[in-house]
């Protein structure tokens, strides 16, 4: 039953991206692109790893997805929809893409799977000690670059937003 | 007796077809015992905020049909699906249509982690309480979708506010729950309700836990768009919001959704500060279902003191809002985090 739900999910997966690309007005493009990525957190859950199915949620269909929305709004014409390549682009793309996919595949087929089941645990204790460990396997230098990186990105973020202030305040007493 | 009553349908399903078939039929049934959960809920909350409002303004509200008027919602309801379902000329038909089920679909999927007593809980996984974030963070693009595919101006000012709000709220919320999980040590929510047996955690955390309590409650009002927090449908400035441009049983959608997302806060409120299905002090704890009991008069309570802000409260101005959540929630909660780090770190906590 797995397998049944695993492939309706990715042939939702595969319709949706089509669509997300192929569709002329951005907003549709944007919920299409949400259902792909709802799609895989739904893979991630048949798998059994909640927590990056959870995080597939949170991250990008809920906060990626929003901030693409808000920003799409932002944009002139949104209304109409997007204006066609020109037509010697459009061959060329589709040829890329073709070839592309043409590798991937061969790149699948030629390697040898094997069936794995889910052996590691993967609880949220589980998870919270490795990102913490400084022993073998433990992840405590990339967690705290990607700390770093976040608390970067927050100050950046506040004194962006503080200098358009400063320099109205001093506009406006240089107009004074 | 009753507690066997889930077995029992398993064994009779287990005669009846294959084992596979039985697992697909369950799945089958639970869905439509908590889509039945979910109308019923929705019909019940909307009747006892009518009630309660009615209670608080010296009337008598809505006693005609049925006992105390418990039939009214319903045939609110009927009236509801009966009706023609309108649309804007100029408005992106796909997404107009679609828009309602994002938030229905969220709410319901969150209504599958609530416990509502030891043997009636659906999905217990053990990230419970961060999956119930997550799904409900995905809420917000109904409303999103609805501002904007509703081609309406009070409807788009609606919606992007309610986008901002539910974002700056969300924070809030989520910080904390994560201020009680640090006491609890877990997100399953079984176990979080398990731990409380020696004492609710409201009770154990004492003084981070209050503060974590109140700011839970400010931010769950926001979060489910209530007075003082419902600047997405201030009437007077917007008309009705995102969802003007809705009618009949979509409107309805938004409307039911509204209410068992605030049954979702109360019961997360419930689950984390007031200990979820336990009894107070064990009293019944021998009794089978008992926790049901518990648990709906606990949320029941929960939902009252929602209730009586909104009778009790003006409502924000957008900026106000804002600065609310940002200047002091926010730094109050960083704090109020490191405290109960620091609590239970050293052992203070009761």
């Amino acid at each position: 039953m797995e397998r049944i739900i695993f492939y309706i999910i990715s042939l939702l997966i595969i319709v949706f991206a089509v669509m997300a690309v192929s569709n002329r007005n951005l907003m549709r493009s944007i919920i299409y692109l949400l259902f792909v990525l709802i799609g895989i957190a739904g893979i991630y859950f048949i798998i059994e790893f909640y927590f990056l199915g959870a995080v597939q949620l949170t991250v990008y269909a809920g906060g990626i997805i929003i901030l693409y929305v808000n920003s799409i709004m932002l944009v002139e014409k949104i209304n109409t929809p997007l204006d066609l390549a020109k037509f010697w682009k459009r061959l060329l793309a589709g040829a890329i893409a073709f070839v592309g996919t043409f590798l991937t595949l061969i790149a699948i087929w030629s390697y040898n799977f094997k069936t794995v089941g889910v052996e590691k645990d993967t609880s949220i204790r589980e998870i919270g000690n490795a990102l913490l460990g400084y022993g073998d396997k433990g992840y405590i230098l990339p967690f705290e670059v990607i700390s770093i990186l976040l608390l970067a990105a927050m100050v950046g973020a506040i004194v962006i937003a503080k200098t358009k202030k400063i320099q109205n305040i001093k506009n406006k007493t240089n107009i004074l | 007796m009753i507690l066997n009553i889930f077995t029992d349908i398993h064994e009779l399903l287990l005669g009846l077809m294959p084992e596979n078939i039985v697992h697909i039929t369950e799945l089958v049934l639970i869905a439509v015992a908590y889509l039945g959960i979910f109308a019923i809920l929705g019909l019940f909350l909307v009747w006892l905020e009518r009630r309660i409002a009615a209670f608080f303004q010296f009337r008598l509200g809505p006693n005609r049909v049925g006992p105390m008027g418990l039939f009214q919602t319903v045939a609110d309801a009927l009236k509801l699906v009966s009706k023609e379902l309108t649309g804007t000329e100029k408005a992106d038909k796909f997404l107009y249509k679609i828009a309602p089920y994002f938030v229905i679909t969220t709410a319901l999927m969150s209504l599958s982690l609530i416990p509502f007593s030891y043997e009636i809980h659906a999905f217990d996984i053990n990230i419970g309480l961060f999956f119930l974030t997550s799904v409900s963070s995905v809420g917000v693009l109904g409303i999103f979708l609805a501002g904007w595919a509703s081609n309406n101006k009070y409807s788009l000012i609606g919606g992007m506010r309610t986008g901002i709000q539910m974002i700056s709220y969300e924070l809030s919320v989520g910080m904390a729950i994560v201020t009680m999980v640090v006491l609890a040590g877990t997100l399953q929510i079984s176990e979080i309700v398990e731990i409380q047996k020696d004492g609710w955690l409201i009770y154990q955390g004492h003084i981070p836990a209050i503060i974590a309590f109140m700011i839970f409650m400010i931010a769950g009002t926001a979060e489910s768009n209530r007075t003082p927090f419902d600047l997405v449908e201030a009437e007077s400035e917007l008309g009705a919001g995102f969802h003007t441009e809705y009618s009949g049983m979509n409107f309805a959608y938004y409307f039911l959704a509204e209410f068992v997302n605030l049954f979702l806060i109360s019961s997360v409120a419930v689950i984390l500060f007031f200990g979820g299905w336990l009894s107070p002090f064990g009293i019944t704890d021998a009794i089978p279902f008992a926790g049901l009991f518990w648990f709906i008069i606990k949320v029941l309570g929960v939902i009252f003191i929602f209730m009586w802000f909104r009778w009790t409260f003006p409502r924000f101005r957008i900026d106000q809002l804002l600065t609310l959540e940002w200047k002091f929630l926010l730094p109050i909660n960083m704090v109020n985090i490191v405290l109960m780090a620091l609590m239970v770190w050293l052992g203070l906590t009761l």
